[in-house]
């Protein structure tokens, strides 16, 4: 009721306590395409759904190698991302600099957070519009944490943030409680399931999205097209539950796909800023 | 009148040797790893050569701390390149790079002697040799240190080529095999060690060829 009034600039509370514009800055991130992440002991998987405007343009990056250790997968207002990704790895080169050593992750997602907090309290400014799944190793073993507009951050066995992730989730909490002692390839299997949730029956093929891996003795780094496609073969993941044979095309089962998802539920979910 | 004079000095010579040979398809990057200061030998095992990047070393001489604060800034930075860039540096931009970092402080110099070896983007093998503030020039082989003077010298007169001056023109890259240039490297280090006595001890060799990157070790004279 009272939203337009209190909801002009940042610095501004409403009647309940709330920050509108905190707020509002959190939705951009739920109106961005899916990202998510799931963790082991010993690996962080970090996925997103890669959607073009159309077919002559590339694709948005929302997965960024911060250093050797971590990397992000972001969801929202990309630019947003982008510039926090620098910021990130400016951080990660200048604390092995000084420390000859690799900056822990709950260092690092604090100093993220505190600088997201900044933004939410300086009438010059507006709260940055991206959520940030930060995967990384350190002495302390593997970790998965989620950023948000807020300046809050937790950390979590697995995640989803952008649009439609609640499908992601959904699946996730049915089965996270296999994921700390998952072996590297289920892991991947699971997020690539994880991401097939939330395409609402579109086909998942590695054109539309991407994979990153960090594990202990695996620097981070995004997985290739080729190595995507196999694993989606190889999971029989690529359309309906189908129990195709591993070796028959992916045609086979995304036949009747491609035509009715472009124009359904596929342009509904994601914001034109986040392209 | 007399001007009075510092009784401190920020620098300290650490001694060594460093040399880089360039070839057709590889390159030779070599320091001893004696330190020394004035007439004491603080270590025998400390390596002058850094890999800046995959296909890229250098070895520096001079004083090791501001050679060791030069590596970690030159290493930075090649993050910072592979994040903007995704792809490595070439060895002639990390060339250039190096020029620049030791230029940017022209009033306070890095007291150190390198020599930058690699292979360039067509896998040739390159050498670059600078001075304390920056000034290079790329060429096929080049001493620097305290032995420099006893080994470039010898360098000339197996390796050189004819001058530029001369036509037709003439490739600065050593028409010398892999083993022949290592054999010569150690050949140098076992004579530079004989007279210099900053120089001794090991001789590292690290060679850079399509196939990676290796290292070899050979003993010298610990007098």
């Amino acid at each position: 009721m009272f939203r337009n009034q209190y909801d002009t600039d940042v610095t501004t509370w409403s009647p309940a306590g709330r920050l509108f514009q905190v707020e509002y800055a959190m939705e951009a991130v739920k109106q961005g395409s899916a990202a998510i992440g799931l963790r082991s002991k010993t690996h962080v998987v970090l996925a997103s759904v890669n959607k073009a405007n159309s077919e002559l343009s590339s694709h948005q990056k929302k997965i960024f190698k911060v250093d050797d250790h971590i990397g992000v997968a972001i969801a929202g207002l990309t630019a947003d991302g982008r510039v926090l990704s620098r910021y990130m790895r400016s951080e990660c080169i200048n604390y092995s600099y000084s420390y000859e050593s690799q900056l822990p992750v709950g260092r690092l997602v604090v100093q993220l957070a505190d600088k997201a907090q900044v933004c939410t309290q300086r009438s010059w400014k507006r709260p940055y519009g991206v959520g940030l799944l930060v995967g990384g190793l350190d002495e302390s073993g593997a970790h998965l944490y989620y950023n948000c507009p807020s300046g809050n951050y937790f950390e979590y066995q697995a995640f989803a943030i952008g649009s439609r992730s609640q499908a992601a989730k959904t699946y996730m909490e049915r089965k996270f409680e296999t994921f700390t002692e998952a072996s590297r390839e289920n892991l991947i299997k699971d997020a690539l399931f994880a991401l097939r949730e939330t395409l609402q029956g579109e086909k998942l093929t590695s054109s539309i999205c991407t994979v990153a891996v960090v594990g202990i003795g695996e620097a981070f780094h995004i997985l290739d097209k080729e190595t995507v496609q196999a694993l989606i073969n190889e999971f029989e993941i690529a359309g309906e539950e189908a129990p195709a044979d591993e070796t028959a095309p992916q045609d086979q089962d995304g036949d009747a796909q491609p035509a009715a998802a472009d124009q359904g539920p596929a342009d509904q979910g994601v914001a034109p800023m986040d392209m | 009148m007399t001007k009075e004079h510092a009784n401190w000095s920020p620098y300290d010579n650490n001694g060594g040797t460093c040399v880089a040979i360039a070839g057709a398809e590889y390159c030779v990057v070599a320091a001893d790893t004696r330190m020394s200061s004035g007439y004491n030998i603080l270590t025998r095992d400390y390596s002058k050569i850094a890999q800046l990047a995959d296909k890229c070393s250098m070895a520096s001489s001079g004083f090791q701390a501001d050679v060791r604060a030069l590596q970690k800034h030159l290493e930075a930075r090649h993050l910072i390149y592979q994040h903007q860039h995704n792809k490595q540096m070439s060895t002639p931009a990390m060339a250039q790079l190096l020029s620049n970092t030791l230029y940017y402080k022209r009033f306070f110099p890095y007291y150190a002697f390198n020599v930058l070896g690699g292979l360039d983007s067509q896998g040739k093998g390159c050498v670059f040799t600078y001075d304390a503030v920056g000034s290079y020039e790329r060429v096929g082989y080049s001493s620097q240190g305290s032995g420099s003077t006893l080994i470039m010298p010898f360098l000339d007169n197996q390796l050189k080529s004819p001058s530029p001056l001369l036509l037709p023109a003439k490739d600065a890259v050593t028409p010398l095999s892999e083993s022949e240039a290592i054999d010569l490297v150690k050949t140098c280090f076992a004579s530079a060690t004989e007279r210099d006595i900053y120089t001794g001890d090991k001789l590292e060799i690290v060679i850079l060829n399509a196939e990676g990157i290796r290292r070899e070790y050979m003993e010298l004279r610990k007098d």
